[in-house]
């Protein structure tokens, strides 16, 4: 009904309107409240976030052997890690450059081999929650976040748990065959949880793409075959790189999951410093940690810029 | 005796998807069947969501049909892959590959069926010539207007030399004024290249500009197939003459015959005369009359009637003179009210004996305004030539 506006007096024309002067002095206040609070809200989280990496990597100049007080500037720890030596107290038995530098490379050889195994069945998996049409597909659209949120700890101890038991039937069953933990153990465990992180991140770029696009090339005479190669496979490619950044960096810091099922002469880089931390914290972890932090930094930056490219929408 | 096959034929065609709550089938197309001859013009048209696109999106082989059959030159082609189909799309959205520039947009489907790349880079290059979009070769999607996207989805499509080229709403995107060029253009290339065009639009007025014939279509059904005169003119239903242009509507019940003509009663004071179609209502069924506001006229009641050549007469005597034309019908009526659109002016008038019955008069402003402009209040005569009205059943 046109009566509910009469409920309010109309205001007449050429009427002089007042406004309330008290409101909106108050209404200001509030908002330039809210502003300062929105400046200062991110400063406080960031602070937490932070403040601990930064004094690590402050420290990890600092030219003194305990972490505490400030004493100068020095490169020393990172020259101490690449020329065999540790700081005094520290057993170099269990130290040597080359040992560090083996567990670099098994890690590296370990994220490697799980990137390429991972973005590969992550993209296939992407692939067919986003553009596949089967039964039980909202399920398992479901259960895709739950390697991401599972603790670790859990993922870590069920995983060993299962290799104990294919091991046990493999040795068990008199064929000659001899299995124990390695490199393969510690590669399937780690593509077990970064299979989640390749396909959240290639699914979104699926989910951004138009399907209009690959109609189009079938439509001009592409098929199947043709029409990811040529049109789908280009269009996810950031996201397919940025996946397998993001894989790359997951396996490399990985030291759970690594820890429960690793076997002998497999070390990587984060259970070698663990090993260096079991008496004390010499500054050199605070330099290896840094050299860490820089290197997934670079890692997850690109793979960022990557998942950020134009997806392909008009 | 063999007869030349249609370039595309759909034999009642019905496509069903889930419905969204997945509890049952919702029709999108409902037993459509059109026949399409070679070098036609073709628009499907109908408002948003009758299912316009999924007709097309069957032709071009993106959805199977749910029954029915859909014949390209003759062949059943159920279970030809698109990639197979003698046919090309133009998207509602171009769908340009956004990682290819204008020209290698254009050479894919050239390169999909083998053609050399120096053969292919030549006639993507004269398609662009054709499309006049030459300088935005090396140019990604992105760099372009939507105009000129417009045109290279165009050329990709109308390279690939189809039989038949499907075109969903590809104007809708553009200003006004560029659409108003294009419809032109469309149509002259069309006609230049003789390729059968099957072009699906929400607007009426592009489908009535471009097309050779137009297949009306609302809630997934056809309910006429018509040059855009016949659709216009003898609309078979209400929700044609709706949708098409303006139109009146007055409810009546057919009392008798008068010639060709079926009356109507309008109210107890009332009737009017219209040409009934080929299967007319009984006599006591409530119907209803369509005319358009463009063939209705005014003069007034009380005063003098202005002709072309100067003279003025009285409005008796111009109703006794007019009146000597036997399909001529004249009814007394009362402005309601006036809007002065530019070209023409828009009339509501009153008639009947309570003069509630709403007629909208348009009249062309081809002289000074004021020559021929009724006020609101002012006791009028509507005349019309009753061939003009039609009894619609539907
Ligand atoms: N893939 C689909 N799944 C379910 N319903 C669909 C699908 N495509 C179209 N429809 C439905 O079919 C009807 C017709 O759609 P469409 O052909 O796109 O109409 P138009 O192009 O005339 O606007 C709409 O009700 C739409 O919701
Ligand atoms: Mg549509």
């Amino acid at each position: 009904m046109a009566d509910s506006a009469l409920h309010s007096p109309p205001l007449h024309t050429g009427q002089e309107i007042e406004f309330d002067r008290a409101k909106i002095r108050r209404d200001m206040i509030i908002r330039r409240i809210g502003k300062v609070g929105m400046a200062f809200n991110p400063i406080f989280a960031y602070f937490f976030l932070w403040a601990p990496i930064i004094i690590l990597v402050v420290f990890s100049f600092n030219n003194a052997e305990t972490v505490s007080v400030w004493r100068g500037f020095t490169t020393q720890w990172y020259q101490n890690i690449f020329t065999n030596a540790l700081s005094a107290g520290t057993e170099s038995a269990r130290f040597s450059t080359e040992i560090m530098l083996t567990s670099v490379g098994n890690s590296l050889f370990v994220a490697l081999v799980t990137t390429i195994i991972s973005t590969v069945i992550g993209t296939m998996v992407a692939m067919s929650l986003v553009r596949g049409n089967f039964p039980g597909k909202s399920v398992m659209d479901a259960v895709l976040y739950l390697p991401v949120v599972i603790p670790e700890i859990t993922q870590a101890i069920s995983l060993a748990v299962f290799f104990r038991i294919v091991f046990d039937f493999v040795n068990n069953a008199n064929d000659g065959l001899r299995a124990a933990p390695g490199f393969g153990t510690i590669i399937i465990g780690h593509v077990a949880f970064c299979i989640s992180y390749v396909t959240i991140v290639v699914r979104a770029r699926f989910a951004d793409m138009n399907p209009r696009l690959e109609e189009a090339a079938r439509d001009l005479g592409a098929n199947e075959w043709r029409t990811f190669w040529r049109v789908t496979f280009p269009l996810i490619l950031p996201g397919v790189i940025a996946g397998g950044l993001l894989a790359f960096t997951i396996s490399l810091d990985d030291f759970i999951v690594t820890f429960f099922v690793s076997g002998i002469g497999t070390t990587t880089l984060p259970i070698f410093v663990y090993g260096l931390l079991k008496t004390r914290v010499p500054p050199e972890i605070n330099a290896i940690s840094t050299l860490m932090l820089v290197a997934s930094t670079v890692l997850v930056g690109v793979s960022l810029i990557m998942q950020g490219r134009n997806a392909g929408k008009n | 005796m063999t007869q030349q096959p249609y370039d595309v034929e759909l034999i009642n065609v019905i496509k069903e998807f889930a419905s969204p709550r997945k509890d049952g089938l919702v029709r999108a197309v409902d037993d459509v069947s059109l026949q399409i001859s070679d070098g036609e013009f073709f628009a499907l048209l109908g408002p948003s969501g009758c299912g316009k696109t999924t007709t097309l999106r069957m032709i071009a082989g993106f959805e199977d049909t749910s029954s029915g059959q859909i014949l390209i030159r003759g062949n059943a082609v159920q279970d030809v892959p698109p990639f197979h189909r003698p046919v090309n799309t133009v998207f509602q959205d171009y769908a340009l590959f956004p990682h290819m520039t204008a020209l290698q947009n254009v050479m894919f489907g050239l390169e999909m069926e083998g053609v050399s790349r120096s053969e292919a880079k030549q006639r993507a290059t004269e398609a662009l010539e054709l499309v006049q979009l030459p300088q935005a070769a090396d140019r990604k999607p992105r760099q372009l207007s939507g105009g000129m996207q417009q045109r290279v989805a165009l050329a990709r499509a109308l390279v690939k030399r189809p039989a038949v080229l499907l075109l969903d709403e590809p104007l809708s995107a553009l200003d006004l004024k560029l659409r108003e060029d294009m419809r032109y253009e469309l149509k002259a290339m069309q006609k230049t290249l003789g390729i059968t065009f099957i072009f699906v639009t929400h607007d009426q007025e592009e489908a009535m500009t471009m097309a050779d014939r137009i297949a009306v279509m609302d809630r997934g059904k056809v309910l006429q197939v018509g040059t855009p005169e016949e659709i216009y003119e003898t609309p078979a239903t209400m929700f044609v003459a709706d949708f098409i242009g303006e139109t009146n509507f007055l409810r009546g019940k057919l009392v008798g015959q008068e010639g060709q003509y079926g009356v109507i009663e309008l109210d107890s004071a009332t009737t009017m005369r219209a040409m009934c179609g080929e299967n007319p209502p009984a006599k006591g069924v409530e119907t209803t009359v369509a005319i358009r506001p463009e063939k209705l006229t005014l003069f007034p009641v009380n005063g003098q009637v202005k002709y072309p050549d100067g003279s003025f007469d009285t409005a008796e005597a111009y109703r006794t003179a007019i009146l000597k034309d036997p399909d001529i019908e004249v009814r007394e009526g009362t402005i309601r009210q006036a809007v002065y659109i530019g070209t023409d002016t828009r009339y509501v008038v009153g008639i009947g004996k309570d003069r509630n019955m709403e007629l909208t008069v348009r009249l062309q402003n081809y002289g000074l305004r004021s020559d021929a402009f009724f006020e609101k209040g002012q006791a009028v005569y509507v005349f019309w030539d009753s061939e003009n009205a039609r009894v619609l059943t539907s």
